[in-house]
This record gives structure tokens, C-alpha cells and sequence, in this order.
């Protein structure tokens, strides 16, 4: 191939000297996989911003991004950071419980037939429940402390752990599971050293649908009942007809469960870069 | 001599499977004998009952009918004395290769020692390793990752290999490779193995005896042992009784096909 390619007979006559290879501009694009996303998100801040100049849209419809802005500082500091706290808190530990509760759960349900033909139903009409439409009834059986709110978490952000790790522990190749029968290993050996390691990456992509669930989950506790918390802050100023501060309130959600998403997504790949798709390694 | 020197006895062995559309008869009415470091090819075609052959032999399940015996102890339970090699790899893939090999202790103790380490350095070498230590399985070909499947069951130095279809994802170079180099391992430290495989000439380049099953229900239709000496070669392949031999081996396989 290399050789006759060299050959001067095969040389072309009338082909002008090469340009450097250059790339149409859209596949140059796509090789900057944060700068893409980040020139669309200001080109929509832009027209956002002249749209509701243009059309003299009323704050309470549609607050400006500079509006928006201002709003950020109809707060103190301090207010916004006990806010944060509160919904940050209760979604953390609503998800902690989660984890804590769904891995054992979920162990039986991977290792026994009889625990997943008696559970699963009572799974499936748990998730089937609207948590929103319960929230009210936590609320006033467990008081208006954290545990209602954190029970109301807990209850959003546990089904796809569920789901997720137990496909996880049953995604084991079989022959891993021989392997282990026929050292004869203690059982619980076959959990620890195989089947819960095989399960990372589904257990990863259920900790990342669930911990955005969380966020949920808080701020719907905080909508029911609350006296700080982004949630609370949000239906507060909506009440009062502050919009643009209202819009803050959102900004931060959606910052916050950005933040919490790419935590858990960065510590897969500190701690297990191996279950992470050959090509983002 | 004689019974003393049988390493698997298999004595009018049945398996029947209970499954959703009624009993499925894998084997029927199996009977074979492996002397001690005799190399037997099982051949078959798929669905015969030959992964339930190796299955029992290794204890992972027992026979519903007759009778599964090693070193002419009933089998119950899975042995110590036996390793077992899978089609796939199947390597843990958080795990390099010195991990992978030492495996078995890990699992089986809940600890790798210092001996465990020079063992582990001895099959890897052994399978021609040395240096892939550190590697993750992602990081090998699919040929370098069975022989870790081969070291891993090699580690706890088995007296019985068995070997599922171990070649038969590979591509064919490497296949071939790969048989030249466990004949080398098989001669350098013999032990009794049997070896499953759908390939003809995988079977006579291999093994002492080759095994031929019929379709379901599992039977042996044959049991013949192959006319060539060792070491083996290329050349010796070629030889006219022994494409006789093949030619046989295929032929039996044909007609045990189920007529479309
Ligand atoms: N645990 C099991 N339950 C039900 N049927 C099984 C089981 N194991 C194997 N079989 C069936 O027994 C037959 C033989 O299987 P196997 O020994 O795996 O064949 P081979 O390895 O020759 O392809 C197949 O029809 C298979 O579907
Ligand atoms: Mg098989």
C-alpha cells in the first residue's frame, strides 16, 4: 500500500498543493464538548434578555436575565446560605437514607426469588403512589421538623437506587458466580468481591438519576411545608408577586442539583474510572 | 492401575432440567472414564449437554441420575483439586492481571499472601504473561485475556483442568496458538483434563481420546482415541489417518445432527 503510493506513476498531475487539512466548522465545534453548550446558553440569555425588552414582557411573566439578577439581592447573603443549607440538607440525607436503605433491599431481591416475587409489587405500588399528593400527610403524621421532609426525599429518590443496583447485582456473568461456588467462598464473599463491584456503573447511573431526584424531593417537602429552604423561598416569593426573585430561587435549585449531579458523577470517576465507558476514560 | 488411577468416572449418568415447557433430558444414560492426566476432548453439538458434563464434573450441580465420581469419591460438592476454565474470560474488570490470578485466594480466604504472590508469578509466566501484571483486562486482547483465565485457573494448581470452549471466541490464529501453548503447559505439568469444544481439529491436535456426543437427549456416540503421538505438530496433522480420523469424527458429528 505505502510503497505504491510512493511510486511517482501514481503520482497525480493537476492536484494543487495541499492546504493544511482544515475541518468544516461544525465538526470543530463538537471537538469543544463545554464551549458548545455554554456559546448556546448565552446566545438564549441574549435573546431572552432583548426579547423581554423588545416586547416589554411584564416581570411576573417573565423576568429578564438582569432581573433576575437583581434578584439575587433582595436577600442577605446569610439568608440565601440558610436557605441552601436547609434544602441541600434534607436532600443529602433524604439521599443518604436512600442508599442505606435500597442496597440491602436491593441485595435480596438480586439474591432471593422468593424476597422479589414478594417485594417487587409492593415496590411497584410504593413508586406508583404521587409522593406530592402524600407530602401533605407525612407532614402532619411526623410535625414539621426534617424527618417528614427527609422521609418525603427518601421516598423519590428511592425507587431508581432500587431498580438500578438490583439489575446491577444481577448483571454478574454466571460463570463469576461458578467461579465463586466452586471455591466454595463464604456467600457473603460473593456479594462483596463480585456481584456489588460488577454493579458500579448501574449503581452509579442510578446515584445520578437519584440524587437530582433528591433536590425534588426537598424542595416538594419545602412547597408543603416549611419556613426556609430554596423551596420555601421560591413559593414565598412567588406569593408575594416577587418574580425575578422567585427566578433566583430557581437559578439555584438548578445549580444546586448541577453541582450534586457532577459530584457524584466525578467521584465514579476518581474511584472506579475502570465502570466508566471505554471512550470518556 | 486400573479403577486406582481413574480421575473421572462418570457411571450411567442422567440430567434431567425442569423447565417451563416440562422436563428437558440433557444427558442420558452417560458413561465415562478419565484416567489420571489423560487429556479428553468432549465434542458435541451445542445444546448437547456438554457445559452439564463439566458442570457435574466440577460439583457445581448433581447428576439426577447415577452416578459422578473424582479420584472415586462421589462428587458433592465442588473440589479443591479442580480449576475450571470458561469460554469467556469472565475476568473481573475493576481488577489487573496479578489480581485476577490471586483471585481465588482472595476469595476463597479473604486474603492473598506472600506465597499467593509467587504462585501467581509462576502461572503467569507460565502462560506467558510476565510483564501484563499491572494490566487491566480492558487493556488486553482477547487471546491475552484467556490465558489470565487459564494462570487464574491454574493458581490453586488444580489436578483436574476443565476447559469450556475456552478457544472458541478467539480468532482462529490465535485459537491455534493458543493450543500449541496449553499442550506445552499440559506436558510441562500434566493433570488430567477435559476439554469441550465444537472444533474438529482443535479436538485431534489436542487430546488423547476425543469423546463424541449425540444431540438431545446428551449421549456419548463415541469414544476414540486419537491415532497420534507427541509431541504434535503441524506437520503431524497433516498426516493421512489422521485426516482419516478427522474425517471420521466429522461424519459422526453429521449424522448426529437432527435432520432439518
Ligand atoms: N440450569 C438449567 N436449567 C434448564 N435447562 C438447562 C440448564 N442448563 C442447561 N440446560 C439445557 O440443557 C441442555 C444442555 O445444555 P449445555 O450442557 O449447556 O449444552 P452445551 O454446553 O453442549 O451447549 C440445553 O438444552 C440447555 O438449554
Ligand atoms: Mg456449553
Amino acid at each position: 500500500m505505502s510503497a505504491s503510493a510512493d511510486t511517482p506513476v501514481k503520482a497525480p498531475l493537476a492536484e494543487p498543493a495541499r492546504k493544511p487539512p482544515s475541518l468544516p466548522l461544525s465538526e470543530r465545534l463538537i471537538a469543544m464538548p463545554v464551549v458548545l453548550p455554554l456559546l448556546t446558553f448565552a446566545l438564549l440569555l441574549v435573546l431572552w434578555e432583548a426579547a423581554t425588552r423588545v416586547f416589554s414582557i411584564p416581570s411576573f411573566i417573565l423576568p429578564a436575565p438582569t432581573r433576575i439578577i437583581e434578584g439575587f439581592s433582595a436577600v442577605t447573603p446569610a439568608r440565601w446560605s440558610a436557605h441552601v443549607w436547609a434544602t441541600l440538607r434534607v436532600a443529602l440525607i433524604g439521599y443518604l437514607v436512600a442508599i442505606a436503605v435500597s442496597l440491602p433491599i436491593a441485595i435480596g431481591l438480586a439474591k432471593s426469588r422468593l424476597m422479589s416475587r414478594a417485594l417487587y409489587p409492593l415496590l411497584v405500588v410504593i413508586q406508583s403512589v404521587p409522593v406530592v399528593a402524600v407530602a401533605p400527610i407525612i407532614i402532619v403524621v411526623l410535625g414539621t421538623d426534617d424527618a417528614p421532609r427527609v422521609v418525603i426525599t427518601f421516598m423519590i429518590a428511592f425507587f431508581p437506587l432500587v431498580v438500578s443496583m438490583t439489575t446491577g447485582l444481577m448483571a454478574t456473568p454466571p460463570e463469576l458466580i461458578e467461579l465463586s461456588r466452586s471455591l466454595r467462598a463464604p456467600q457473603y464473599r460473593e456479594i462483596t468481591q463480585i456481584r456489588l463491584p460488577y454493579a458500579v456503573p448501574y449503581i452509579f447511573s442510578g446515584l445520578k438519576i437519584s440524587v437530582t431526584l433528591a433536590v425534588i424531593g426537598a424542595v416538594v417537602a419545602e412547597f408543603v411545608a416549611a419556613d426556609v429552604g430554596i423551596g420555601f423561598f421560591i413559593q414565598f416569593s412567588t406569593s408575594m408577586f416577587r418574580l425575578p426573585q422567585a427566578w433566583a430561587g430557581l437559578v439555584v435549585l438548578v445549580a444546586m442539583s448541577l453541582i450534586l449531579f457532577q459530584a457524584v458523577s466525578l467521584a465514579q470517576r476518581l474511584f472506579f474510572p475502570w465502570s466508566l465507558p471505554k471512550e470518556r476514560r | 492401575m486400573g479403577l486406582a488411577s481413574n480421575a473421572i468416572d462418570f457411571q450411567a449418568v442422567g440430567q434431567v432440567f425442569a423447565t417451563e415447557s416440562g422436563p428437558l433430558t440433557a444427558l442420558d444414560d452417560v458413561n465415562l472414564t478419565i484416567a489420571q492426566h489423560e487429556f479428553v476432548a468432549v465434542l458435541g453439538p451445542s445444546g448437547c449437554g456438554k457445559s452439564t458434563l463439566l458442570r457435574l464434573t466440577a460439583g457445581l450441580m448433581l447428576p439426577t441420575e447415577g452416578r459422578v465420581s473424582v479420584y472415586r469419591q462421589p462428587v458433592t460438592r465442588p473440589r479443591d483439586d479442580v480449576g475450571i476454565v470458561f469460554q469467556q474470560a469472565t475476568l473481573l474488570p475493576w481488577a489487573n492481571v496479578l489480581d485476577n490470578v490471586t483471585f481465588p485466594a482472595k476469595h476463597k480466604r479473604g486474603r492473598v499472601g506472600a506465597l499467593d504472590r509467587e504462585r501467581a508469578a509462576e502461572v503467569i509466566a507460565a502462560v506467558g504473561l510476565k510483564g501484563f501484571e499491572a494490566r487491566l483486562p480492558s487493556e488486553l486482547s482477547g487471546g491475552m485475556q484467556q490465558r489470565v483465565g487459564i494462570a487464574r485457573a491454574l493458581f490453586l494448581n488444580p489436578d483436574i483442568l476443565l476447559m469450556d470452549e475456552p478457544f472458541s471466541a478467539l480468532d482462529a490464529l490465535t485459537r491455534d496458538a493458543m493450543g500449541y501453548e496449553l499442550l506445552k503447559l499440559w506436558q510441562a505439568s500434566p493433570k488430567t483434563v477435559m476439554f469441550i469444544t465444537h472444533s474438529i481439529p482443535e479436538a485431534v491436535l489436542l487430546a488423547d481420546r476425543v469423546i463424541v456426543m449425540s444431540a438431545r437427549p446428551g449421549r456419548i456416540v463415541a469414544d476414540l482415541p486419537v491415532p497420534l503421538g507427541r509431541p504434535r505438530d503441524e506437520s503431524a496433522l497433516r498426516a493421512p489417518e489422521v485426516q482419516d480420523f478427522a474425517a471420521h469424527l466429522r461424519e459422526l458429528l453429521i449424522a448426529k445432527e437432527p435432520a432439518l
